[in-house]
């Protein structure tokens, strides 16, 4: 607990320059002190037990009665192979990286396209656009699954009532070939207007003449937009596709929504639903360990090799201008 | 020409909702189309659960979608008097969890950020290393090792198993690292030693007003963050009475299957919720500014 006290031993002392410069050694500890004891605790040691506990197996002996009878022993890679093997965590990564081809691209397709139609001097509207294409980040994915929920239940939905009207016969939005879509709608929904704000302003810090040049030129907004403001914004194009990426492969909160609405979706729609289904109906938490890992080191990868991929070393850079 | 047209792009882009009356510019009727139907896309959930949440439960499913009733104020009653008003302390909760998560958490990201931006120490990088490490680390798949560790210590099932794993977010020190960065000149900090000012002093009188727009970003990333956090709760959480709105409302729902009457309840629950955190981003716009590669804050 003492770790956590800001360093205000130095207020009782004098003003010497000498003594300030000594304390000045532990100041950048003392401050870091809150962050690093949180860090260790919530973030450093979860991993690392989830790392330990997919190692563990637990056998039990005789009928697996009294307190002797259950023993946790070294398991080897046995969580992994069985982890990937799995076919109900296979099929969950087949439903997720579907999702997250729907989703990405057109969330991130979409949201700059409205920045750079809000950056445009040749659209009107703009403020209202901007704050209605942004409230959905204000709903949680709970609240917004719930209420995308109801309007795919063909006796809520207001598209059902025009369909039929039309005498079209549409399949259900929740069938099971379609769920996916009704899923990455959800996301699109909450994503498109924070990733839109993201650049957004990243458009708006560009210097006006580096384009207006171009404009006197007789470049069209189009052209402008291809050829000096994308490239521009380019960064935090990586950035949102990264953090977009993280978050698709934890999807968790949709699916378990959804799913009293809809019989479609199985307890192991995503990985992370399998994750809750071993670890806490199963009470498996060594396969579900395993499995988190198998999800965290895929991440990883795929930032990592992302990264490698588009970056130029301004994202993320180590010293700020 | 073209400075006074720089100019005038220069004021309207302070003035904060950008309306640019600029240079007669022909105005794109497609493009304004565009993003009016974006507008439109993302303003008829909440629109439908305005109209929804006015609908006796008979209505919800006879009446036509968007064709609005009289019973918001019934709606609300029963939804209030469920279990003794138990949406209410969910609200309590929800704004316990994420208001005193996300101002703790700015507390703790905001002096990380500082020392790692001001500071030069033995060990910096690696600590800067580890945070941003820290960023990439799929949040959610903590859950199940921050369960069970907690149950060792016996803390599941309290208001602590989501308010302290809550409080450490790497990338809110990343924010503030860069906010310490841009925003607080080292000869400001010099002069306050120089006058006999403490650290902890030349911090929070010196460095935390300079850096306090982006400490509203951070505040409201945060707040956003545990509010929507819904695995978190839902795997720490037994009883009801600690829940945030996200995992009671989820409850209801799947109450909801067995009896559909309190599917009116659900969604005027829904509507309520959202009212609070709408008004928080209308009134806070000006903070949603951040400029993620960069990291530069303009508000």
């Amino acid at each position: 607990m003492t770790t956590l006290a800001p360093p205000r031993a130095a207020a009782t002392s004098g003003p010497t320059r000498r003594r300030g410069s000594r304390r000045r050694g532990a100041a950048p500890y003392a401050f870091l002190a809150p962050a690093l004891t949180l860090f260790t605790l919530f973030l450093a040691l979860p991993i690392g037990y989830a790392v330990y506990l997919s190692f563990r197996t637990e056998i039990v002996q005789g009928l697996g009665l009294g307190s002797g009878a259950r023993q946790e022993v070294w398991a080897g890679f046995a969580n992994y192979t069985r982890a990937l093997q799995d076919p109900e965590f296979l099929a969950s990564v087949g439903r997720v990286a579907v999702y997250g081809l729907l989703l990405v691209p057109t969330m991130l397709g979409l949201a700059l396209l409205f920045a750079l139609l809000l950056d445009s001097r040749r659209t009107r509207a703009t403020g209202f656009s901007r704050i209605s294409i942004f409230l959905p980040y204000a709903v949680p994915a709970v609240i917004a699954s719930l209420l995308w929920g109801f309007l795919y239940l063909p006796r809520v939905s207001p598209f059902y009532y025009v369909f039929d009207q039309l005498g079209w016969d549409v399949p259900e939005v929740m069938s099971s070939g379609l769920v996916v879509f009704a899923i990455a709608n959800i996301g699109l929904w909450g994503g498109v207007g924070f990733n839109m704000i993201i650049i957004y302003t990243a458009l708006k810090s560009i210097p006006t003449e580096l384009y207006e040049a171009a404009r006197l030129d007789g470049a069209s907004e189009l052209m402008v937009a291809l050829r000096i403001k994308i490239p521009i914004v380019m960064p935090s194009l990586v950035l949102t596709f990264l953090f977009s990426m993280i978050a698709t492969l934890q999807v968790f909160a949709e699916p378990m929504t959804l799913r009293p609405l809809s019989n479609t979706i199985s307890t192991t729609w995503s990985p992370l639903m399998k994750v809750y289904r071993d670890a806490f109906t199963r009470g498996d938490i060594y396969a579900a360990s395993a499995t988190s890992v198998v999800i965290a080191l895929a991440t990883f990868a795929f930032s990592y090799l992302f990264l490698r991929l588009v970056q130029d070393g301004r994202a993320f850079s180590q010293e700020s201008k | 020409m073209t400075t006074t047209t720089t100019l005038h792009r220069a004021t309207a882009a302070a003035s904060v909702p950008a309306l640019r009356p600029e240079r007669k510019v022909r105005p794109s009727v497609f493009g304004t189309v565009v993003l009016l139907v974006g507008a439109l896309y993302c303003l008829m959930p909440v629109a439908w659960v305005l109209v929804a949440s006015s609908k006796s439960a008979g209505e919800l499913f006879s009446t036509f979608t968007f064709l609005p009733s009289t019973h918001l104020l019934d709606n609300i009653g029963e939804l209030s008097a469920y279990r003794g008003g138990l949406y209410w302390r969910w609200m309590a909760n929800t704004a316990l969890y994420a208001g005193v998560g996300a101002a703790v958490s700015v507390l703790v990201s905001s002096m990380a950020g500082y020392a790692l931006a001001k500071y030069r120490f033995a060990g910096k990088t690696l600590v800067f290393n580890l945070i941003l490490a820290g960023v990439l680390v799929p949040g959610v798949v903590l859950a199940v090792p921050q369960y069970l560790l907690l149950a060792e210590v016996g803390l599941t099932n309290t208001y602590w198993s989501v308010l302290l794993p809550s409080l450490i977010s790497p990338y809110g020190i990343y924010l503030c690292r860069i906010y310490a960065g841009a925003s607080v000149p080292d000869e400001l900090l010099e002069a306050a030693r120089t006058d006999g000012a403490s650290e902890w002093r030349t911090f929070s009188r010196i460095a935390v007003p300079l850096m306090g727009p982006g400490l509203v970003t951070v505040f409201l990333f945060q707040f956003v963050g545990i509010w929507n956090n819904f695995m978190l709760p839902y795997i720490m959480l037994g009883n009801d009475r600690l829940y945030p709105i996200t995992v009671g409302l989820n409850g209801l729902l799947n109450q909801g299957a067995s009896q559909p009457a309190m599917y009116t309840s659900v969604i005027t629950g829904a509507l309520l919720s959202i009212v609070p955190l709408a008004l928080l981003f209308l009134t806070l716009q000006r903070y949603w500014k951040v400029d993620l590669a960069a990291g530069s804050v303009k508000a």
